[in-house]
């Protein structure tokens, strides 16, 4: 009866903090052995639906279920179905690697007979068995995000949420992290809940993926069927003076849209090429300087773009945190 | 099967806390300190201006006191370890681990109680090296009377704890808590007799109050009239413990 059920049901789960609205009528179901991505930009809710989801907050209303038990009311039953990967770190430095994987084995209630044989499973799949019996603060912070997403396995999870799962590790590390978890997915039949405000990730791992934006999803489905809801390919103009050119540019047969984006124009066109020089033309024409022009295929950039209305990474690549961003997001 | 998970749960929390405790030199080391200072400078200061109580030196009078006092002191300060593990983020993988929250509270209420108590001990050895008479018998007397007051004063130093976010208001409101313990104990100086009545009293709401009592009968043996029988000392202890420990369930337990 249970295998028949989602993953993880939710029917207008709601969570407000002080009145203002972090997560707001969200309505998800994930299937089983997928991997779903929950994409968007820092405070669009993302960790706070997680942590609704393995019952570290309550909701304000709505409801929702893990792996066939309500997130409320069977909290117990909940946990014991899931495993964690926090966007902040969460292991304790004090302890040495394998220390850190015996307690959580503890915790989690894994048979003292299979505990050895699991831990050395783990500590084998993220290339720590060298390092595990040093102390947690000599790790580098790859090394950790890397025994977190190990120990997040020791029970056998039936669902894996990973929080931002490669946020501020080097390019390198990340890669090495994809495939970790492209491995596991492969090897477990595990469902697996990854949030992101990197499109790539999102893009690489998910076979589905929720946009998430103030609180909503605005769009969801397959990384390939959401680009393709962008028909047409992007035209990059980097000019001193996009908003005069996109206005210009408006009415132009085969331009579907036009956009500025920190300071450059993204034009969304059907035709490709061709449509190139009439842009370096329309633009000469008015008098505004074009120093470049790219064209590519739309990426989940544009998708997120066209549905928000915004880039992800507001001007300048900061952006904003937690409540500061809610808080953003009420003045509007 | 359920209760053995949650026992393991238990013993792997109370493992950590000793096995954070045994890798910290430092704290171990400052442990010896302050009572150190109490019993050195202060006691001898006070014994040489001429002080005596009853047929008891100065020094030895404290010396029970000063245990209480190290076990005060140090299950408040355990407190942090909780402030310590939100802030960098460890208390969230206890939290949603599939075990009870009482649970999650006795497991650190152990570990951080059998710090507390070897902190105890130390105070203890460093009295026979100070030339306070005492014996092994004294001494496995004393040990269970001094678990019992532990629990309780690391019930609250973890129940504050997990009400306050920063490890700087948990330091001022230690100081709110620690010194008004410590002074209307008798650790210090007997509350009796002709004490100011209003000192009696708040005394006698003051748990360590009863818990100093119950280790100076023991130590002090006949040089010693206590304030209470033993057994009104070590009931009033474990009630003192039973409360913390339903309260401080109940402060683990609160979710946002």
């Amino acid at each position: 009866m249970k295998q028949l059920e989602n993953a993880i049901e939710t029917n207008e789960l709601t969570r407000h903090f002080n009145g203002l609205v972090a997560v707001d009528r969200l309505s998800i179901s994930v299937e089983r052995g997928e991997v779903f991505g929950l994409l968007g930009p820092n405070g669009a809710g993302k960790t706070t639906t997680i942590s609704m989801l393995c019952t570290i907050l309550k909701p304000t209303s709505g409801r929702a279920s893990v792996n066939g038990f309500d997130i409320v009311k069977q909290d117990t039953q909940v946990r014991k179905s899931i495993g964690i990967v926090f966007q902040d770190p969460s292991i304790d430095d004090r302890l040495t690697g394998r220390e850190n994987l015996y307690m959580h084995a503890n915790l989690y209630g894994v048979p003292p007979g299979e505990q050895k044989s699991r831990i050395d499973g783990v500590l084998k799949l993220v290339e720590l068995e060298d390092r595990a019996n040093d102390l947690l603060r000599t790790y580098s912070g790859g090394m950790r995000r890397r025994l977190e997403i190990a120990r997040g396995l020791i029970h056998y999870p039936k669902v894996l949420f990973l929080d931002e799962p490669t946020i501020g590790l080097d390019p390198q590390t990340r890669e090495h992290i994809w495939s970790y978890i492209e491995e596991l997915r492969k090897a477990h039949d595990i469902t697996m809940v990854l949030t992101t405000h990197y499109m790539e990730e999102a893009d690489r791992l998910s076979d589905r993926i929720a946009i998430m934006d103030y609180g909503k999803i605005v769009a969801s489905g397959t990384p390939s069927a959401l680009k393709e809801t962008l028909e047409g390919d992007v035209i990059t103009v980097k000019t001193k003076d996009p908003d005069r050119l996109s206005s210009m540019l408006a009415g132009t047969a085969g331009i579907l849209r036009a956009n500025v984006v920190n300071d450059t124009l993204e034009v969304t066109v059907r035709g490709g090429r061709a449509l190139l020089p009439r842009i370096v033309e329309t633009a000469t024409k008015s008098g505004v300087f074009v120093e470049s022009l790219s064209l590519r295929e739309p990426n989940l950039e544009d998708v997120f773009l066209h549905y928000t209305g915004r880039a992800i990474r507001p001007e300048g690549g900061d952006e904003l945190h937690g409540l500061a961003a809610i808080r953003r997001r009420c003045i509007k | 099967m359920h209760q053995v998970t949650e026992i393991r749960g238990i013993y792997t929390l109370w493992l950590r806390e000793i096995k954070r405790y045994l890798r910290d030199r430092a704290r171990i080391i400052s442990s010896f300190v302050q009572p150190l200072l109490w019993l050195l400078i202060f006691g001898s200061g006070i014994r040489f201006s001429g002080t005596t109580i009853g047929n008891l030196t100065y020094q030895q009078y404290i010396f029970p006191g000063i245990i209480g006092q190290t076990l005060l002191f140090t299950s408040m300060f355990m407190g942090i370890s909780v402030i310590w593990d939100r802030e960098f983020g460890f208390l969230k993988e206890i939290l949603v681990a599939p075990i009870s929250r009482f649970s999650v509270f006795l497991g650190k209420m152990l570990g951080d109680s059998t710090d507390a108590v070897i902190q105890g001990i130390i105070v203890f050895a460093l009295g026979v090296l100070l030339g306070i008479p005492l014996n092994p018998l004294t001494f496995l007397e004393a040990l269970p009377v001094m678990i019992l007051m532990t629990f309780g004063l690391v019930g609250i130093g973890l129940t504050v704890a997990s009400f306050i976010e920063s490890l700087e208001s948990f330091g001022v409101i230690q100081s709110f808590i620690n010194l008004p313990l410590f002074f209307l104990s008798g650790a210090l100086f007997p509350i009796r007799g002709d004490v100011a009545n209003w000192l009696q009293i708040a005394s006698s709401f003051n748990p360590l109050t009863y818990g100093v009592d119950a280790l100076r009968t023991i130590i002090l043996g006949n040089a010693w009239q206590p304030l209470h029988p033993m057994y009104f000392n070590l009931l009033v202890v474990c009630c003192f413990d039973v409360v913390m420990m339903a309260i401080g369930t109940y402060a683990f337990s609160r979710r946002k």
